[in-house]
């Protein structure tokens, strides 16, 4: 410690706390200045944790199963009942569904139709959520030489969950398609009218800028649109659903409250500015 | 070491060991804010979990800041700030600003206060987290210039005025046992 008179140290002590509030002033403007700063500083301090979140993920889940485990033996009676009827009603989809694809196979054979090519993923395990308070994204736990980019589409076994806006080392951050900055071009399936899905922070995203003379109906499944080659056609994405408001939100079909596995699909997709050029081939991929 | 005993008697020799031991016990603190800061961002999976990381670090911070200012300097405050700025994805220097002014608030009160017991300071403490609350929604606004719904801001504040309690006896506990460098 450097020797100093008291009054010195007593004075020192007294400027520190104006002199860091200057200071946090300043970083403001730093964060303004330099977005990817921040951005640096975050991703580097999850790499360093992600290991934690790991080791806590296991006990953790541990805790939540038994929890759940309770609940499920308390109604399994009503519960097997639903799955039965739930599971001779998707037999008939299924059937249909079989029906359609045959169908769309042979339509697609006669018109000579170019079949696009299949993406390529990676599953990770969803480690922590990676959003505050004014923000909603999920960190994800990838291995090292893990190959995700920026601008990649995160999907659960449901529908679309996000994209990735930030890779670490071992982690990569996934902004959902609730969070106030996410602007996804969709299509309303049935009138197939455009529009774009805006998250609002809240739990629904919102619709809006759908074309004159058509009304997204309550119920309707919305997907994504391959407009500004930021996605692929028709991933799902949920439901139209209107609020008290008359407002047409989206109820997304991911569990994006409790997401535990999620793939990432490379598409290939260069649509949106800033993403990067692969720099080395991808391992690890299927 | 910034703990410099100056009060006359007898006591044991300054060996490595109770170095050691004074110094973990001046940083208990800032090291305990910043691991239940870690702890807040944990795959706990309980609902608007978001919340519960401003809300411990405003605890935290006004609880050392009143009875412990010596182990909590500006500096340590401006460190937690950023790190809440960082974990919490925050505009920068958001919550840094915030937590330095409800450390000068503590400061400013600790007169005052000193006199009251708990449930005054408690009161005290609703209305400064409040006004936090409302400067980080107020500052989050301005930073990314857009309008925001007053709803998490409000949510925060009554999350940190319920979890005090919680974190503030245990606290008073540890300031009187083992975060005590006079009981090295």
């Amino acid at each position: 410690m450097i020797r100093m008179s008291i009054q010195a140290r007593q004075a020192l002590a007294r400027l520190s706390l104006p002199v860091l509030i200057v200071a946090s002033f300043g970083l403001m403007l730093l964060g303004k200045a330099d977005t990817l700063l921040a951005e640096r500083a975050r991703t580097a301090l999850a790499d360093g944790l992600a290991p934690i979140y790991a080791a806590l993920a296991t006990p953790l889940g541990q805790i939540r199963a038994a929890i759940s485990e309770t609940a499920v033996l308390w109604d399994m009676r009503t519960e097997n009942d639903r799955l039965r009827a739930e599971n001779a009603q998707l037999r008939r989809w299924q059937a249909i569904a079989l029906a359609l694809d045959a169908e769309n196979q042979r339509l697609k054979a006669s018109l000579s139709w170019i079949p696009e090519p299949d993406a390529s993923f990676v599953t990770a395990r969803v480690v922590a959520g990676a959003g505050g308070v004014y923000a909603k994204a999920v960190l994800l736990s990838v291995g090292p030489n893990h190959g995700i980019r920026k601008g990649e589409i995160a999907v659960d076994e449901r529908g679309l969950v996000g994209r990735v806006t930030e890779v670490g080392v071992r982690t990569a951050r996934v902004l959902l398609i609730t969070d106030l900055n996410s602007r996804i071009p969709v299509i309303l399936e049935s009138s197939r009218a455009h529009a774009i899905l805006i998250g609002t922070n809240g739990m629904w995203p919102r619709l809006q800028y759908w074309p004159e003379g058509v009304v997204p109906q309550e119920g309707e499944r919305v997907v994504t649109s391959a407009e500004a080659n930021a996605f692929p056609a028709n991933l799902p994405i949920g439901t139209v659903h209107y609020t008290g408001s008359g407002v047409p939100d989206v109820e997304p079909a991911a569990m994006l409250q409790q997401l535990e596995v999620v793939r990432i699909f490379d598409y290939g997709l260069t649509g949106v500015a800033g993403m990067t050029a692969p720099e080395r081939p991808t391992p690890g991929r299927h | 070491m910034a703990h410099v005993d100056q009060r006359p008697g007898i006591r044991p020799r300054v060996s490595l060991s109770r170095r050691l031991d004074v110094f973990a016990r001046f940083s208990f603190p800032a090291s305990v804010t910043i691991v239940l800061m870690l702890l807040t961002q944990a795959p706990l999976d309980i609902v608007e979990q978001a919340a519960l990381l401003p809300a411990v670090a405003l605890c935290c911070v006004w609880f050392w800041s009143l009875f412990r200012p010596d182990a909590l300097p500006p500096p340590l405050v401006f460190l937690i700030g950023v790190l809440l700025d960082l974990w919490g994805y925050l505009p920068l220097g958001v919550g840094v600003f915030t937590l330095l002014m409800v450390h000068g608030a503590a400061l400013m009160l600790r007169g005052p206060l000193s006199r009251r017991g708990f449930g005054w300071i408690w009161i005290v403490f609703g209305g400064v987290a409040t006004a936090a609350a409302l400067l980080i929604w107020i500052l989050v606004m301005l930073l990314t210039f857009r309008l925001l719904s007053p709803n998490p801001a409000i949510f925060i504040a009554m999350l940190t005025i319920s979890i005090y309690p919680v974190l503030a006896i245990p606290f008073a506990g540890a300031d009187r046992s083992i975060g005590n460098p006079e009981r090295a």
